[in-house]
């Protein structure tokens, strides 16, 4: 809601300055988002009464006037404007005057004529953005006065950002109500004069939906003068609103409803048949709008219909056809009120909105129509004549909206608050915002005014009376509440740990949009369905992710195209996958690395990232778990992957992530340098740790034996490490795979392995015949199952 | 008995001229040693006569002892040089920088996210999540914004299908924590939170925090003070915090919340539209409709919610002037929140 500060004032002047006006309004929250001068400055220039205008001898389109600006001396002035007359007044830059944008007015020979000063025009005073001829002045504007003082440009536009409960503030009136509250001072209403009819005229209106439209005020005016201009007065209060003037008739409905804010419509009583009916529309029905727009109708729309079919889409605009133009010498005012629910969401529903339905879906006080539609004419009749015929005032009292009084309870009020108001006090904030107070035992019986279409339960009358009487005297208190402990599963690892992890191994953390490029998420992910959005920001931002793989690999290329050689990220957030027709949304954790294993340094040559790299990575990931012997690595296949180098990730026979090197193939693609290494894991699994289990501590010695065994290349380290596991039984305590050797001394094909077993008992020193057996049995093991030979 | 007097000054003249502890010690073999020759001396005292044999017995004991307690002196000498020396050798220049694996960071969203639970926690707050991919009736129709009320349209909605939306606020996690925990309740519900709206000042997706806490006798004096408490703790210093009415469908009374702007010290800047005031928080009591969705007897008890942009914060902690730069993940800039 956007109005002059001059024009609040003739009906509510508190002692405040601008500022401290708009200070008081975001106070009571009335959030004033900008105050702005009207117009742009300009200084010099007076009100000039034109006394002559002579042809310009030497050039055809101009004027030589002598115009009195209030000096000793009428003043010579050429004058280009095709409207300049004898008699009319304008605004007269004197010789020295500034005009909007800077420019100076000096004494000037025009084609050999010299000219003290210049004639303005709307536009170059910066009073329209188009303007044609002179800005003709009232007659009765005083001669020699300042513009900036006859025309009140000494002004500020507030421009209050409303919250949806608030429609009452939509218009003058109701900021001034508020204000008046919020001070303490009289509001001057402005005083409406019914307009006596002249002629019998009316036109029948039908209430065929009295629920959505319980009551319909009409009026006919005939004879209104389709040359009238509005008054200059009337099209600055509008501008300052920020509307343009457009016709008398359409002016008067919007200055109307910036006044009073009751939205009006004006139809062409011409282009009106049989009778005006309030109804739904039928399904088939369409309607042409005033902007152009065509509309297929249904029945969840209500219309202004008349015998041949819908003429306005009601409480949101007329329809093209049976609108005001303007030739229109015969009008037919509407001034309804309709229920915000059978208006709410229909304007947005066709991708509309307009100063009507923006109030009508927050509510429009419904005592409000007929004062309108007297204070509309009134003003018409002013401009632009015109005969009126009676009011036309159709209501359905039953489907009116009722104010029910509401019991307040102090007790209540003080609860909510944590602060004692006193009665007075509430009984006081209450009835100045317009209710009927009644004091009851305990409390108040509260009922609301008609424009408050908030006020309906009792925390709606605490939370005015905290709102007026100011938040900044309830008392800020720490809440008191018992100090039962919650619950804390040791077993659970926590998120802030994986991730403190992965920063302390050189990841960095990054936070990628949940919804990605689908061509993208089509290339790295094609077998999975993808949740599609309605309505995407962008095509690049149209289907949710599967993985997190995308966003990370958009910021790889980011950082890459930024002289970033080694990027470590990884995220933590959720997927979004279909299974057996559901979305599941899950919570995972993902990274990826590219660039050298190590920052470039001293003492250590670059090499690039590996597989195993990020495997340790993963690797520490699981073992935070303290369970990292449940979870296996197994060869796999992926879209996304290398297929040589893609792991799946199980924890018992559940696959709970995936780690692998991006496929060359999408390094091209996506313009990236590789290798790329990827991993993610699903956060569920990973989170489930277990409760450590004390084992005593043996006190006898361990043995360690060192062996290198030949395999076949195909022969997975870890299917050696679990034969052996099986083969060496209780006694082996430990065992790590310490080399991998291939070339000299192997033969092709075949790979060495060297591994250390650890053997321990608990209950007494192992014989080196105990020893000795045990890894007989294990290369026995080795050679039947992988055909392993021990290294020579 | 010259001889003995020559032999134990020409060992004294050998110890001397040891240059390492491998000749000090063939020195004391020579001399000290099985066969040397102050034990030939000491062998030599049993072909004596008695009477002499205890005078030359001394004289060679204590030739011995001296002897001896040379050699430990230029042991030690030798010693003392030699770990010297290794030191020099060993000298390093401590001033390179060490080896190994460099740690990243968290991101700046994390590090704030994670500040503002350890500051509710404090207070029993717990941590509550809720989906992403939400239905209408946790994040609008339970929160007491029916359809097509105003505030729909304010959100800015991203849609799957009618009744399917993309999480517009965190405050739908009120909704799920009330529906499966009666009151007292303490919660903080962080989270990504999604618009469709993108520019300068707007991203389609953000973070909030939402809090409620529901329990018996809890007031908007309450509210206020909670948030007070926190954002003088978030920001480590007694900044002015002022309460404006302000309306959300879920919450009565509501309000926004200011804080004294940290860029200017409320002069007046850029940043704070010279208003001297950011808005940083919305927050209000929990609105009698929203129980009444939940079950939750309003009569018995009150609560309060609050829900606050985790990139304003974070913004305005970190002097970060763009939001843009959270979500393009440039390690440039990630690395300066280590």
């Amino acid at each position: 809601m956007r109005f002059s500060e001059r024009w609040l004032r003739e009906w509510v002047s508190p002692p405040l300055d601008t500022a401290g006006l708009a200070a008081r309004l975001t106070a009571a929250g009335l959030e004033v988002d900008s105050l702005t001068p009207v117009g742009e400055r300009f200084s010099g220039v007076v009100v000039g009464h034109v006394l002559e205008v002579a042809q310009h001898p030497a050039a055809d389109r101009l004027h030589v006037c002598r115009v009195d600006a209030g000096g000793a001396e009428p003043l010579v002035i050429v004058c280009g404007a095709a409207n300049v007359a004898v008699g009319m007044k304008a605004p007269t830059a004197l010789v020295g005057a500034r005009l909007p944008g800077g420019m100076e007015i000096r004494r000037a020979k025009l084609r050999g004529v010299e000219s003290f000063g210049m004639l303005c025009s709307a536009r170059e005073l910066g009073l329209a953005e188009t303007s044609e001829g002179l800005l003709p002045l009232p007659g009765d504007a005083p001669v020699g006065l300042d513009v900036v003082t006859y025309l009140g440009l000494d002004d500020v536009a507030i421009e209050v950002d409303l919250t949806p409960n608030r429609s009452d503030c939509l218009c003058v009136a109701g900021v001034a109500r508020e204000v008046g509250v919020l001070t303490r001072q009289p509001v001057q209403s402005v005083t409406v004069e019914p307009v006596a009819p002249v002629i019998p005229d009316t036109f029948p209106v039908e209430l065929e939906a009295p629920a959505d439209c319980p009551r319909y005020v009409g009026r006919v005016v005939r004879n209104v003068d389709p040359a009238a201009q509005t008054p200059l007065w009337l099209r600055e209060r509008l501008r300052r609103s920020g509307l343009r003037s457009i016709s008398p008739v359409v002016d008067v409905t919007n200055y109307v409803l910036l006044e009073l804010g009751q939205p009006m419509h004006a139809f062409d009583l011409d282009r009106l048949s049989g009778a005006i009916r309030v109804r739904r529309a039928r399904a088939g029905e369409s309607l042409t709008l005033l902007d152009g727009n065509p509309l297929s109708l249904d029945e969840d729309c209500l219309l202004i219909a008349d015998d041949r079919g819908p003429i306005a889409l009601a409480g949101v605009m007329g329809g093209l056809d049976s609108g005001v133009t303007a030739e229109s010498r015969h009008i037919f005012f509407e001034s309804a009120f309709f229920s915000p629910s059978v208006i709410a969401g229909r304007a947005r529903r066709f991708g509309l909105a307009t100063d009507a339905s923006h109030r009508y879906e927050r509510g429009v006080d419904f005592e409000l129509q007929r004062r309108a539609i007297e204070r509309a004419t009134g003003l018409l009749v002013q401009i632009a004549g015109g005969e009126c015929g009676p009011v036309i005032d159709r209501v359905s009292p039953e489907h009116l909206p009722t104010r029910a009084p509401i019991t307040l309870r102090a007790a209540r009020l003080s609860k909510i608050l944590g602060i004692a108001v006193p009665d007075e006090a509430v009984a006081d904030v209450l009835s100045r915002l317009g209710c009927r107070v009644e004091a009851q035992p305990g409390g108040w019986r509260v009922t609301p005014p008609s424009f408050r279409f908030d006020l309906a339960i009792e925390v709606d009358l605490i939370e005015e009376v905290a709102r007026v009487t100011g938040y900044e005297h309830v008392p800020s208190t720490a809440p008191v509440a018992h100090l039962n402990l919650r619950p804390v599963p040791e077993t659970r690892v926590p998120l802030e740990r994986l991730r403190g992890l992965l920063a302390d191994r050189g990841y960095q953390e990054a936070i990628t949009y949940s919804f990605v490029d689908p061509s993208l998420q089509a290339m790295l992910d094609p077998e999975e369905e993808v949740v599609r959005l309605a309505n995407p920001i962008s095509a690049d931002m149209a289907v949710m992710r599967t993985t997190l793989w995308p966003g990370l690999l958009k910021a790889l290329g980011h950082n890459q195209n930024r002289q970033q050689a080694r990027v470590w990220l990884f995220e933590s957030g959720l997927r979004f996958r279909r299974r057996r027709g559901e979305t599941l949304q899950e919570p995972v954790l993902a990274g990826l690395a590219s660039g050298s294993a190590l920052p470039d340094q001293w003492g250590l040559s670059r090499r690039p990232v590996d597989f195993y790299d990020v495997k340790a990575d993963v690797e520490a990931l699981l073992a935070s778990t303290g369970v990292a012997a449940e979870f296996r690595f197994e060869p796999t296949s992926h879209p996304a992957l290398h297929p040589g180098q893609a792991a799946a990730i199980f924890r018992g026979a559940e696959e709970v992530g995936r780690l692998g090197a991006l496929h060359p193939a999408h390094l091209r693609s996506l313009d990236i340098e590789g290798p790329v290494y990827l991993f993610e894991l699903g956060l569920g699994p990973l989170q489930q740790g277990v409760l450590p289990r004390f084992a005593p501590l043996s006190r006898f010695p361990a043995i360690r034996r060192d062996l290198a065994v030949v395999v076949d290349e195909a022969v997975p380290a870890e299917a050696v490490r679990v034969a052996i596991g099986q083969a060496a039984g209780d006694m082996l305590n430990d065992l790590e795979l310490f080399d991998v050797y291939r070339g000299e001394g192997i033969e092709g094909g075949r790979k060495s392995l060297a591994l250390s077993l650890t053997l321990q008992a608990a209950d007494r020193t192992l014989l080196d015949a105990e020893v000795d057996a045990v890894v007989r049995g294990v290369l026995e093991a080795l050679e039947r199952e992988y055909k392993a030979t021990l290294r020579a | 008995m010259d001889a003995l007097t020559e032999v134990v000054a020409r060992a004294g003249r050998e110890v001397e001229q040891a240059a390492d502890l491998a000749q000090l010690d063939a020195v004391r073999v020579r001399y000290l040693g099985k066969k040397g020759l102050l034990t030939d001396h000491l062998k030599a005292l049993g072909a004596l006569p008695a009477e002499e044999r205890r005078v030359a017995g001394q004289a060679i004991n204590e030739a011995k002892d001296r002897l001896q307690r040379a050699l430990d002196g230029r042991r030690a000498v030798l010693e003392t040089e030699a770990l010297q020396a290794r030191l020099t050798a060993e000298r390093i220049d401590v001033t390179l920088p060490g080896r190994g694996g460099r740690p990243g960071g968290l991101h700046p969203l994390t590090r704030t996210l994670e500040r503002i639970e350890r500051i509710f926690a404090q207070a029993g707050f717990a941590v509550a999540e809720g989906p992403e991919i939400e239905d209408d009736w946790h994040n609008f129709g339970a929160l007491n914004i029916p359809e097509h009320h105003p505030a729909r349209a304010m959100h800015d909605t991203f849609y799957f299908d009618a009744h399917t939306v993309l999480r517009t606020h965190t405050s739908p996690v009120q909704i799920r924590v009330m529906e499966r925990q009666a009151p007292p309740v303490r919660v903080i519900a962080p989270g990504r939170v999604y618009r469709c709206d993108s520019d300068v000042t707007h991203s389609p997706m953000f973070h909030q925090v939402e809090g409620l806490m529901v329990d018996e006798g809890v007031s908007f004096a309450d509210l206020k003070g909670t948030l007070d408490d926190f954002l003088k703790t978030f920001f480590e210093t007694d900044l002015p915090v002022r309460f404006r009415p302000s309306y959300f469908p879920f919450t009565e009374p509501s309000a926004e919340v200011d804080i004294g702007c940290v860029i200017c010290g409320g002069k007046g800047c850029r940043v704070c539209k010279d208003s001297g005031w950011l808005e940083v928080l919305g927050c209000g009591m929990v609105h009698p409709n929203v129980f009444a969705a939940v079950g939750v007897d309003s009569e018995r008890y009150t609560g309060y919610a609050f829900g606050m942009g985790v990139e304003r914060l974070a913004m305005l902690r970190y002097g970060v002037n763009d939001l843009r730069l959270f979500f393009d993940n440039d390690l440039r800039f990630l690395r300066q929140f280590r």
